[in-house]
């Protein structure tokens, strides 16, 4: 498969850059917001009075990326999100209700769209170039970037924006509460919590990805895999065996594990049977469990690579590896999506 | 990073007919889908004619298979993709890497609409079985699942380009190895939520619509669901395909949120790009199906657009949304399925209710149906929101 | 005209401009306040809820929206037809 270096990362979190300096940001609750940065440093007043926060968000991490890769317009925007809009949805939503379908206004529906975030992108950019988004839960990240790698592939002199953004409203956490997929808990007990139920998240992250390393390069994303409802267990070992067979073990797996025994289970048995004496690090304490969670895990293990230590707080099991050169994320949507995703040091 | 990418089947369920060949009858008898609402509940229903699935979702869902409580979406969805696979006649899917690649533009809308109704009134209330399939990705894999899909299942959701960019996803992971067979395409229900916002952008035609008519003064909403099956030359060689996808881009306007440029730069470039990568020269070109959704923008963005490409001899165009209404992200999948179908049967497709030429460009649509042309390339134009813009081409050979 | 600012104001969520900053006669759209065509639509929305006015057709708004004094005039002047 072809592998693309990231150049640059832009991405809003309920973490920051002081994470990999070991300064955690530590929450509690049930609900983990970004740490909303001021967006007027990137879109001017005239445009974000319009903006939901999930478009800013993004057009925030797409700037930050781009800035970071020297890149002014780049050749293709692929991105991916679960939820689309939602707040937009959410106010458009209500007022039909409400209002009876009457006295409507447009523009919560024209930004409700799922590619109102990736068309502002090229709309801020006056980019033309190839532009898409796709909408599969736990699986929109992974094919906006196998889509990237597609890209690169049929034509290596491009320069790809790609990266992931969902959010989290009063509706969608009322809602997805009701579920019973969430507790109360903090950043530092929840990867032991051990009881059913994790907390929420959001987050927009945006990458650029080149085929060819170059000075700005950090990391290179070496694979990306997709399991679709195995059958089993069995099923799903054998295909991660299978990849490693292909790659080689990492240095370090940094594991979706969000607290919730039932799906942390599953992990714990893949570490055991596929990744003895494999050091185990976690994400989603630190910005909570969405579909598109593993944006954030791709942030952090670039940052990882790229400085060659892994933060204390991230550590879930084993010793932290020294200037680790392969990290592999594994993570799974209610044991029905896996998805692995290799960076590697460069 | 080789071969060819062969259409060796499809289906389609719309406003003019629950398979491909009531579609066709409809065609041929000059009779387009637009009726009063019968199955959305809106209090426009006496407003605005929408070019509705005549059926109600029990129905559908007996067809289909599925239960009816399931979004209208996903049972439109599966009604397409069974007549597509079936059309293929490639025997039992589990034999093959197959993928199936599904545009949506709000997912299961039309069951969160009944959600919200009692949510608003009480947190607590409204049934959960509605919301479980909101997002666009759940209808996608209701359908997948059902079809015993599970190398590649994907979701694409780029407004109303859904279902094109649908099929050159599915067509590129043929072409870089991964996959043999993907059932590509799109599916929309009739919403609310939908109607109701293209009702605050004034763009609804309260009459039939009219594309490139020079009275046009909006769209007619349709729902539906249309994929093709798109296979490797490996497996093509045991069928007879109908043609081949030979040629597709994907561009944006960068204009404007929802209005297109009045030169239609993204209409342009798609096209451009799609004729490009077919190695075509415009003139090869034997039938465009249009976008043209009847809107004032779009049909004198996508005029000149062609015009730009085309002049000073344009093929037959038309666009079958008025006939269809427009379906939204499906409708890049229902246009493809004609225009592969067209090839197959060297048919050109009418243009219902056209009576006035438009001054913005030279051309006028075709408006009778006709069928045993020598087609050899055929153009299917799919532009929407947030300026995606996607062109396909099919070729016999 | 003042209570029409703020309606304008509030209705397209102008962040940091004041009533004042519009004045009577400027141009609301492109070079003037520099709103656009979902603006349009949004106004159309204000006068429906604001003021009772329903307009059918959007080609209208250029004309009526011109400026914050046609627009009073013109809800004016509906507004006397129905009285």
């Amino acid at each position: 498969m072809q592998q693309a270096y990231i150049q640059g990362i832009g991405c809003v979190s309920a973490q920051d850059n002081a994470l990999f300096s070991g300064t955690v940001r530590q929450h509690e609750g049930n609900r983990l917001p970004v740490a909303d940065p001021d967006y007027k440093q990137w879109i001017d007043i005239k445009q974000i009075r319009r903006m939901g926060r999930v478009i800013k968000m993004g057009v925030a991490a797409s700037h930050i990326s781009l800035e970071q890769a020297g890149v002014a317009r780049p050749d293709a925007i692929v991105m991916g999100t679960a939820y689309g809009c939602l707040a937009d949805t959410g106010v458009f939503l209500n007022k039909l209700v409400t209002q009876n379908e009457d006295m409507l206004t447009p523009t919560a529906f024209i930004q409700s769209t799922h590619n109102t975030v990736s068309g502002q992108i090229a709309l801020m950019l006056g980019c033309h170039a190839y532009n898409n988004t796709f909408v599969h839960g736990a699986f929109s990240l992974e094919n906006a970037l196998q889509d990237s790698l597609l890209l690169l592939a049929e034509d290596p002199s491009k320069q790809i924006l790609a990266g992931a953004v969902d959010e989290i409203t009063d509706y969608s956490h009322n809602i997805l509460s009701r579920f019973r997929l969430y507790k109360n808990a903090s950043t530092q007990n929840l990867l032991q919590s051990n009881t059913h139920g994790t907390i929420a998240g959001e987050g927009a992250v945006f990458f650029v990805l080149g085929a060819e390393k170059n000075e700005r390069s950090m990391a290179a994303l070496t694979a990306v895999e997709m399991l679709y409802n195995p059958a089993s267990e069995k099923e799903t070992f054998a295909h991660i065996a299978k990849f490693l067979d292909t790659y080689g073990q990492p240095d370090l797996l940094l594991a979706g594990r969000n607290g919730d025994t039932k799906n942390d289970a599953y992990y714990a048995a893949g570490e055991e049977k596929l990744f003895a004496g494999v050091p185990v690090a976690a994400f989603k304490h630190l910005c909570g469990e969405f579909p598109t969670a593993a944006a954030f895990a791709m942030w952090m293990a670039a940052g990882v690579l790229k400085n060659g230590a892994v933060p204390a707080a991230a550590m879930f099991k084993g010793k932290a590896p020294a200037a680790p050169k392969k990290i592999l994320i594994w993570n799974h949507g209610g044991g029905k999506h896996h998805s692995l995703i290799l960076l590697s040091a460069c | 990073m080789s071969g060819n990418v062969w259409i060796a089947g499809g289906g389609v369920i719309s406003g003019i007919g629950q398979n491909l060949g009531q579609c066709m009858a409809a065609f041929e008898a000059m009779q387009p889908g637009m009726e009063k609402m019968r199955h959305l509940q809106s209090v426009h229903a006496g407003t605005f004619p929408v070019a509705e699935v005549k059926a109600d979702n029990e129905e559908l869902a007996r067809k289909a298979g599925m239960p009816a409580h399931w979004s209208r979406t996903a049972l439109l969805s599966m009604l397409a993709a069974k007549e597509a696979w079936q059309s293929a006649g490639l025997g039992d899917i589990s034999q093959y890497r197959a993928g199936f690649v599904s545009a949506n533009t709000v997912g299961g809308m039309d069951k969160t609409e009944d959600f919200m109704k009692s949510f608003l009134d009480n947190a607590a209330s409204g049934r959960l079985r509605h919301v479980v399939h909101h997002e666009c990705g759940a209808v996608t894999e209701l359908v997948a699942d059902a079809l015993g899909i599970r190398h590649h299942v994907s979701t694409i959701s780029t407004a109303c380009s859904s279902g094109a960019n649908a099929l050159m996803y599915g067509a590129r992971m043929i072409r870089a190895g991964m996959l043999d067979v993907v059932i590509a395409g799109g599916t929309d229900s009739l919403t609310r939520f939908t109607l109701n916002g293209f009702n605050t952008l004034m763009i609804l035609d309260q009459q039939p619509c009219r594309p490139f008519d020079d009275t046009r003064t909006g769209l007619n909403l349709g729902e539906g669901a249309g994929y093709v099956v798109l296979v490797s030359d490996e497996i093509a060689r045991k069928i007879k395909p109908w043609c081949r996808i030979s040629g597709f881009a994907n561009a944006n306007d960068a204009y404007h949120q929802t209005a297109s440029s009045p030169e239609g730069i993204g209409n342009f470039k798609a096209m451009e790009g799609a004729l490009k990568m077919s190695g075509l020269a415009a003139s090869e070109i034997d039938y465009i199906n249009l976008h043209g959704t009847g809107t004032q923008n779009n049909d004198s963005s996508e005029g000149r657009a062609v015009e730009r490409l085309f002049a000073p001899s344009y093929p037959p165009l038309s666009s079958t949304k008025s006939f269809t209404g427009h379906t939204l992200g499906a409708s890049g999948g229902i246009e493809a399925v004609f225009s592969a179908w067209a090839l197959r049967e060297g048919i050109i497709y009418p243009n219902a209710n056209f009576t006035t030429q438009m001054k913005e460009v030279p051309f006028s649509p075709v408006t009778h149906f006709s069928k045993g042309h020598a087609l050899r390339h055929v153009m299917s134009n799919s532009f929407g929101f947030g300026g995606n813009c996607s062109s396909l081409v099919f070729s016999k050979e | 005209m003042a209570d029409l600012k703020v309606q304008i104001i509030q209705q397209l969520n102008l962040q940091e401009v004041k009533p004042e900053d519009i004045g009577n006669d400027q141009p609301l759209f492109k070079e003037g306040l520099g709103l656009d065509s979902i603006d349009a639509l949004e106004l159309i929305v204000l006068l429906q809820q604001h003021h009772n006015i329903r307009i059918a057709k959007p080609e209208d708004g250029p004309n009526i929206f011109y400026s914050v004094r046609t627009m009073a005039e013109y809800i004016t002047a509906e507004q006397n037809k129905t009285a």
